[in-house]
């Protein structure tokens, strides 16, 4: 079966404009970045609308749009999970309960709010943390798209440049890095923004027919019943037995370890998302963000699981062959997307497929490299490089990071690319890292007793159980080493995603139980003055100032929870 | 921040619109092309949905500014 595809020359104009409007609005945003808080916080001047779209759009990288296609494959409808309970709770407890906080305070960073809330040292490891993290992110997602542009869009690229040969893999990772390079240093947290927008209705766009198309080929909802077994097709119904479901998790792991631990660990204390609701224009919108975000969060599942499901129950008819993972005998899910592509779109709108995919795995380049240029020079440079500098000099140092953010993702994108186990390995610590943060955010947000002590030793520990709970349990059917098992087994879960979960739920709990005894032993050193603004019971209730009762947040997250609770029942 | 991202977004989607609209016209009928979308003329479709939308995001923004003006 054919697995790559030319584009005609119609196909490579749609590709064409599209790169010239994203420059052209990093050009056009150029002017007006004329101090540190325009470039690195888009001078908090954009309207929630903007801001919300940006806030699921940033997440909207390679990672969801391969990845849950593929997953939508592997498991089915369980992986609305992802959405309804693992991201929609979350962002509505944000809105409610966290953004004043953030936005309120002034703290321009999640890190610099750990600070104004604890003490140094717990800045300091979250933004190491946080800055390690987003490099990385951002060269996957530059990994992901050379790898599948090479794959399905040869070239034939075959260079000699002053003696180091240039194939397609290097060609499309340069193309990218110096796109998103351009419009990030031309326009800064703006640029990102406003191009994730853009993304956000081109992925819509691009999608919406091939789902369409691909419903119409399997004979719509219930021809695609009638071709995959009944587990494939609820989210909650078999989720009481782990063995009897595709994604082998029982209802508690997903319901405490990915629909809390995981979901608020990520949407209410990962800068990347939380930064775009930062840059709101005022306290009304940014408490909104993450509200209008929701919105069209609860339908993405449409467009990026349900092509998954479609592509397995045409398999199953034998209409649709997906291909192999080279050199072995396993198939390639991550290819759902563009064998879809492939198979239904005629010249024209396979460009503007084309597009909407590259512009996915761009801006979640481009989002990881914003948030690591604020935390970079807010939380690093500024905090313990080079103090007390002029407003300019930080704007220059922002523009200076970006390139060497750029570079450094560049040179991940080839570490990703030559040890494949390096990379899942960095990721695995990362989560160590972040699951046990949500603790740390609850306890020092809603009781003004929590010290900075109890926080950072809560962090550490949290990391440190992760890391034990996974050296000492695998997945069914696996080999110990980066999956698990390194300390030796004492449990085996039946897959990797319960292992996941239950990982997440330990170093919670550890980071939870430690920075509540360590506080009670420690004094607390910042006085209810200085914690003003920063803890629930010591900041005074905000009044919304939206003009009529629908548009405040209150109403709309009723609103989003109802109808994600609703969708929830019907696809149960 | 200076920029209304409205125009941008309205005048990329109303060319693009523009193009696969004319590509779906001149192509109308061809059934060889359109065998794999299973018949249906998806240039059309989509170009026509991209120009509505594109016109939608440059009309309210136009607007908005008219007001301000006035």
């Amino acid at each position: 079966m054919q697995t790559s595809f030319s584009l005609a020359t119609l196909d490579w104009i749609v590709i064409l404009i599209y790169f010239i409007f994203v420059l052209g609005i990093g050009w056009a945003l150029k002017k007006h970045m004329k101090d540190a808080t325009a470039f690195l916080e888009a001078g908090r001047s954009l309207p929630a609308w903007v801001t919300g779209l940006a806030f699921i759009s940033a997440n909207l990288g390679a990672l969801e749009v391969i990845g849950m296609a593929a997953s939508g494959a592997k498991y089915g409808m369980m992986t609305v999970h992802f959405y309804w309970i693992g991201a929609i709770p979350a962002m509505i407890f944000l809105a409610i309960f966290m953004m004043p906080f953030y936005y309120g305070s002034k703290a321009r960073s999640v890190p610099e709010y750990l600070k104004l809330r604890f003490d140094e040292k717990t800045r300091g490891f979250n933004a190491f943390a946080f800055a390690i993290m987003t490099v990385f992110a951002s060269g996957i997602s530059m990994y992901a798209l050379a790898l599948l542009a090479q794959v399905i869009i040869p070239l034939d690229i075959d260079w000699n440049f002053l003696g180091i040969h240039i194939g397609e893999f290097d060609f499309y990772l340069f193309v990218s890095a110096i796109i998103v390079l351009v419009y990030m240093v031309l326009g800064g947290l703006t640029s990102a923004i406003y191009n994730e927008v853009l993304q956000f209705f081109l992925i819509v766009i691009g999608f919406a027919p091939l789902v369409i198309i691909a419903l119409i080929d399997i004979g719509g909802w219930e021809g695609m019943k009638a071709n995959l077994p009944e587990n494939m097709m609820h989210s909650w119904k078999f989720a009481g037995n782990p063995d009897a479901n595709p994604m082998g998790v029982e209802w508690f792991g997903i319901l405490v370890g990915l629909g809390f631990v995981l979901s608020f660990g990520y949407w209410c204390t990962n800068f990347l998302v939380v930064q775009r609701a930062m840059a709101a224009d005022s306290m009304s919108a940014a408490r909104k963000t993450p509200l209008i975000g929701a919105i069209p969060k609860m339908f993405l599942p449409i467009l990026v699981i349900v092509p998954g499901i479609i592509a397995l129950a045409l398999t199953n008819t034998g209409a649709l062959e997906l291909p192999l993972k080279e050199g072995t005998m396993t198939t390639d899910f991550d290819k759902v997307i563009p064998v879809l592509l492939m198979k239904y779109m005629p010249v024209g709108v396979l460009g503007l497929g084309m597009t909407a995919l590259m512009a996915s795995f761009m801006s979640g380049m481009a989002g990881n490299v914003s948030a690591f240029n604020t935390v970079f020079t807010y939380d690093i440079y500024q905090s313990y490089i080079n103090p007390r500098q002029p407003d300019k000099h930080y704007l220059k140092v922002g523009q200076w990071t970006t390139v060497v953010g750029v570079l450094v993702s560049i040179l991940t994108a080839y570490v990703a690319q030559s040890f494949n186990n390096v990379m899942d390995f960095l990721q695995l610590i990362f989560a160590f890292v972040n699951a046990p943060l949500f603790a740390a955010f609850l306890l020092g947000m809603f009781w003004k007793r929590t010290t900075g002590h109890a926080a950072f030793w809560g962090l550490i520990s949290g990391t440190v159980s992760a890391a034990f709970h996974h050296g000492l349990t695998l997945p069914y059917g696996s080999i110990a080493g980066v999956k698990g098992g390194y300390f030796g087994v004492i449990h085996t879960y039946p897959s990797e995603m319960a292992q996941n979960f239950w990982t997440a739920i330990y170093a919670f709990t550890a980071a939870l139980v430690i920075t509540l005894v360590i506080t009670l032993l420690t004094k607390k050193l910042k006085t209810d003055e200085e914690l003003k603004g920063l803890v629930y019971s010591l900041t005074p209730r905000i009044q919304d100032d939206s003009k009529y009762w629908y548009q405040k947040p209150g109403f709309l997250a009723i609103i989003v929870g109802a109808v994600a609770l609703v969708l929830s029942i019907i696809f149960w | 921040m200076g920029l209304d991202i409205k125009i941008p977004i309205g005048l990329m989607f109303c060319i693009l619109g523009v193009i696969l609209t004319i590509h779906g016209i001149i192509t109308n009928g061809n059934v060889e092309m359109y065998e794999q979308s299973l018949g249906h003329n998806l240039n059309l479709w989509s170009g026509l949905a991209m120009l509505v939308f594109g016109g939608f995001m440059l009309l309210t923004s136009s607007l908005v500014k008219k007001k301000k003006k006035e």
